[in-house]
């Protein structure tokens, strides 16, 4: 009998159920679930399938994933072929029809703005661009207000019996989010106009937004890890024309950026790319804070 | 314009003072200098009115600029017909292949031939089958997937797969309909550009013919756990081995089906798994292959009864946090274990298989075999991946009524022999891209009794066009 109780017990921890009384929120990258949580709060549970540790277009279509979405009310992904090679498996194969495209329960946050980097020659010889744009748009302090909107909206139609709470809570992180973007905007007027480096191509939003002015990549071409002949011309280029920083995310290895620096003087930096990617960046908030102090450094 | 008549007028002021009288001089001075500081004030005006034209031009490009930016992003969503073409893409592949053994006496001893391929390839350069997928979703209820395979030599197209699957459903429901490959193990869903070696596992050769896709219909559920935890069940027509004839019965309802469940999830961030049991059960009608019996007379074998495949599956992946960009380890396994139970006829006339000619003896049948593989691989640097497969075989107890009778000697039936084959292979390859991977293989294949062979390979496969997906 107790062996019976114990192996029930087990399977009981194994077969855990997703919260039954939250709206469950499914979030692609872990920017999208923070966002989720400050306008939910307990009315809603997310859950994010990456962390800031792993590049969002390289996931596979993972079991525990499948399991999650099964489950979800809610799916929020940057989208513009960002998750192409795992979020359409997740789709087909979850048996839940709320959040398939076209139903208020599938949200692809960078529909929202106005994408950058939209490729005039589609060709693959120019490395893994995406159709649609520069899918990492939640860097541009101004795009997450935009989204925001949106995704309030979502909450509202999905669950209508909170509306209240949704409604007050995204009102709240509104005027939040406004007048902290009033002092990102006066921090980062330093930072207009200086050269910066970037790993891959997803620091675009935000240098755009701080007006920085990008002059490299250490990948070659989008997607295409580094390689020694292209570290070698960067490393010229930065003789010539120096940039004041060079940056990667917390996915990326920093060994490219330690080699810059150490070969032409450029400082390195990581950047906490999304929530979860430094200890400051707790939420969406502390995101913007902390790029911008590691930014402001470099600046002086 | 401006500047012409500027030039004009100062020709006049030059040639004035000829024709001027000596007492006008000085008013014709005092004119000149008026005209040239006038002249000077004209050419000032022109050089800004000429800079306020570049600036009206530079910013005319800026405004153009950002209103093309808008067009292409309107355009991203264009509204002729062809925004509705499916997603297109296209696998290529082609392949070295250095055998020390003829690939065409190829077999692996101890277990029944298939009807299918289950050679190593050609030797020398060869273009391997090419892939067309096309896939789409069909309306807010089903997606649509064809994948055809063109044989590079006898000019044929094949359906890999062509199935619908529903979207629309709910509470984890999942309906496949049409022809897909089997859920039966891990490998036999994966499409071969997906491999990791360049050949299937010997095990997914002799219990599956190298690849089942089957005509059918399959059922699945998801369960609403954190868990991940699948139930799935398949009917199909029994078009291939291990089911028989080729092609599939003649006959109404269902010739094979298939039960499956799998479990998985993550250990941590770094550590994904998952594990699976499935139960092929096929009845499979006058399956045939050719053997040479005690004599050397080509004789033509065939099955009838009841074939029963369970197979074990399992699958753990991991990359430090989480993160494959760098370094990444998968281990793979598979154990197959087959039941057999019918009758056999030998049949010494091969232009009649069906086993009422002279010739033809007919017994009982009994089989229990197994076979299991296990691969790991090893990404030790962006792109590049070492691995190394152990393959093994054991063809287990075969009982053959004929021979318990005495009317034949085992000899009359020599590919049904004892046997274990096994096999070593390691493998490196180098993916520059997402879309492209080359990749060498090194085996030593123990399949023909007493024969061993060295298979070299040297491949290239690549991907056009929609992008791949990323299954685990």
């Amino acid at each position: 009998m107790k062996t019976l109780f114990r192996i029930l017990s087990f399977f009981a921890i194994i077969f855990s159920f997703p919260a039954a009384a939250a709206l469950n929120v499914f979030a692609c990258e872990p920017e999208w679930a923070a966002l989720a949580q400050e306008l939910g709060g307990d009315k809603i549970s997310a859950y994010s399938a990456t962390t800031a540790l792993q590049d969002a277009h390289r996931m596979e279509a993972k079991p525990s994933l499948i399991a999650r979405m099964r489950s979800a009310d809610l799916v929020i992904c940057s989208g513009s072929e960002l998750e192409i090679g795992w979020l359409p498996l997740l789709l087909t194969q979850s048996g839940n029809d709320r959040i398939q495209p076209g139903r208020p329960g599938f949200l692809e946050a960078s529909q929202f703005v106005m994408r950058l980097e939209m490729p005039k020659v589609m060709d693959r010889a120019l490395g893994d661009i995406h159709p649609s744009g520069n899918p990492h748009v939640h860097l541009d302090p101004r795009n997450i207000a935009r989204i925001a909107d949106a995704l309030a909206g979502r909450l509202l139609e999905i669950d209508p019996a909170n509306a209240d709470v949704y409604r007050s809570r995204a009102d709240s992180f509104g005027k939040r989010w406004q007048s902290a973007l009033q002092r990102w905007e006066q921090q980062a007027a330093p930072l207009k106009g200086m050269p910066i480096v970037v790993y891959h191509k997803d620091m675009s939003y935000f240098i755009n937004w701080a007006g920085m002015r990008e002059v490299g990549s250490l990948e070659p071409k989008p997607g295409i890890p580094p390689t020694p002949s292209h570290l070698a011309d960067l490393v010229e280029r930065m003789k010539r024309a120096p940039a004041k920083v060079v940056v990667y995310s917390p996915y990326n290895s920093p060994r490219a950026a330690e080699f810059l620096s150490q070969q032409a003087n450029v400082p390195g930096v990581m950047v906490p790319f999304t929530v979860g990617g430094t200890e400051k960046a707790k939420d969406l908030f502390g995101l913007f804070d902390d790029t911008l102090e590691r930014l402001l450094k470099t600046a002086k | 314009m401006i500047r012409n008549k500027l030039c004009a007028m100062a020709l006049a002021v030059a040639v004035a003072p000829a024709y001027a009288q000596e007492s006008e001089s000085s008013r014709m001075r005092e004119e000149l200098r008026q005209l040239q500081q006038r002249m000077q004030s004209l050419e000032k005006r022109l050089q800004e009115s000429e800079a306020k034209a570049n600036k009206a031009q530079e910013s005319a490009a800026q405004a153009e600029n950002t209103a093309a930016q808008a067009a292409s992003q309107a355009s991203s969503r264009p509204a002729s017909e062809s925004a509705m073409n499916p997603a297109v893409s296209a696998i290529l592949n082609g392949v070295y292949g250095n055998l020390k053994r003829d690939p065409n006496t190829y077999r692996l001893n101890g277990f029944v031939p298939t009807m299918g391929d289950v050679g190593p390839g050609k030797r020398g350069l060869s273009l391997g089958e090419s892939e067309l997928a096309i896939t789409s979703n069909i309306d807010h209820l089903f997606r649509g997937t064809l994948i055809t395979a063109i044989s590079p030599d006898n000019d044929t197209i094949g359906v890999e797969e062509g199935y619908i699957q529903t979207i629309g459903l709910s509470n984890g429901f999942t309906i496949k309909a049409g022809r897909f490959f089997s859920g039966v193990g891990y490998l036999n869903q994966i499409h071969a550009h997906a491999w990791d070696f360049t050949d299937a596992p010997l095990a997914n050769k002799v219990f599956l013919g190298t690849q089942l896709n089957e005509d059918g219909i399959q059922f699945k559920w998801v369960a609403p756990t954190n868990l991940y935890w699948d139930l799935g069940a398949e009917l199909g027509r029994g078009r291939a081995f291990p089911a028989g004839p080729a092609g599939g019965r003649n006959k109404n309802g269902f010739g094979s089906s298939n039960l499956f469940t799998h479990i998985g999830g993550d250990i941590g961030a770094s550590t994904a798994w998952q594990t699976g049991v499935s139960y092929l059960m096929t009845s499979p009608r006058n399956r045939i292959y050719s053997d040479a019996d005690s004599t050397g007379t080509l004789v033509t074998d065939s099955f009838s009864g009841k074939s029963r495949l369970l197979v074990l599956d399992g699958v753990l992946k991991w990359a430090p946090d989480g993160n494959p960009t760098y370094n990444n380890f998968k281990l793979q396994g598979e154990y197959f274990r087959r039941n057999e139970d019918g009758r056999l006829t030998y049949n010494t006339d091969p232009a009649s298989a069906a086993g009422s000619a002279a010739g033809t003896l007919t017994g009982s049948y009994k089989s229990r075999q197994t076979g299991w593989y296990l691969q790991g691989v090893y990404q030790f640097l962006p792109a590049w991946r070492v691995g190394y497969r152990y393959d093994r075989l054991d063809s287990g107890t075969t009982t053959l009524g004929l021979i318990d009778s005495r009317a034949l000697s085992a000899a009359d039936f020599p590919i049904l022999g004892r046997y274990n084959p096994k096999r070593n292979t390691v493998m490196v390859d180098w993916s520059p891209s997402e879309f492209s991977r080359i990749r060498l293989q090194v085996a030593r294949d123990y399949a023909r009794m007493n024969q061993p062979d060295n298979q070299i390979f040297l491949q290239y496969i690549v991907s056009l066009g929609a992008h791949g997906a990323h299954r685990f």
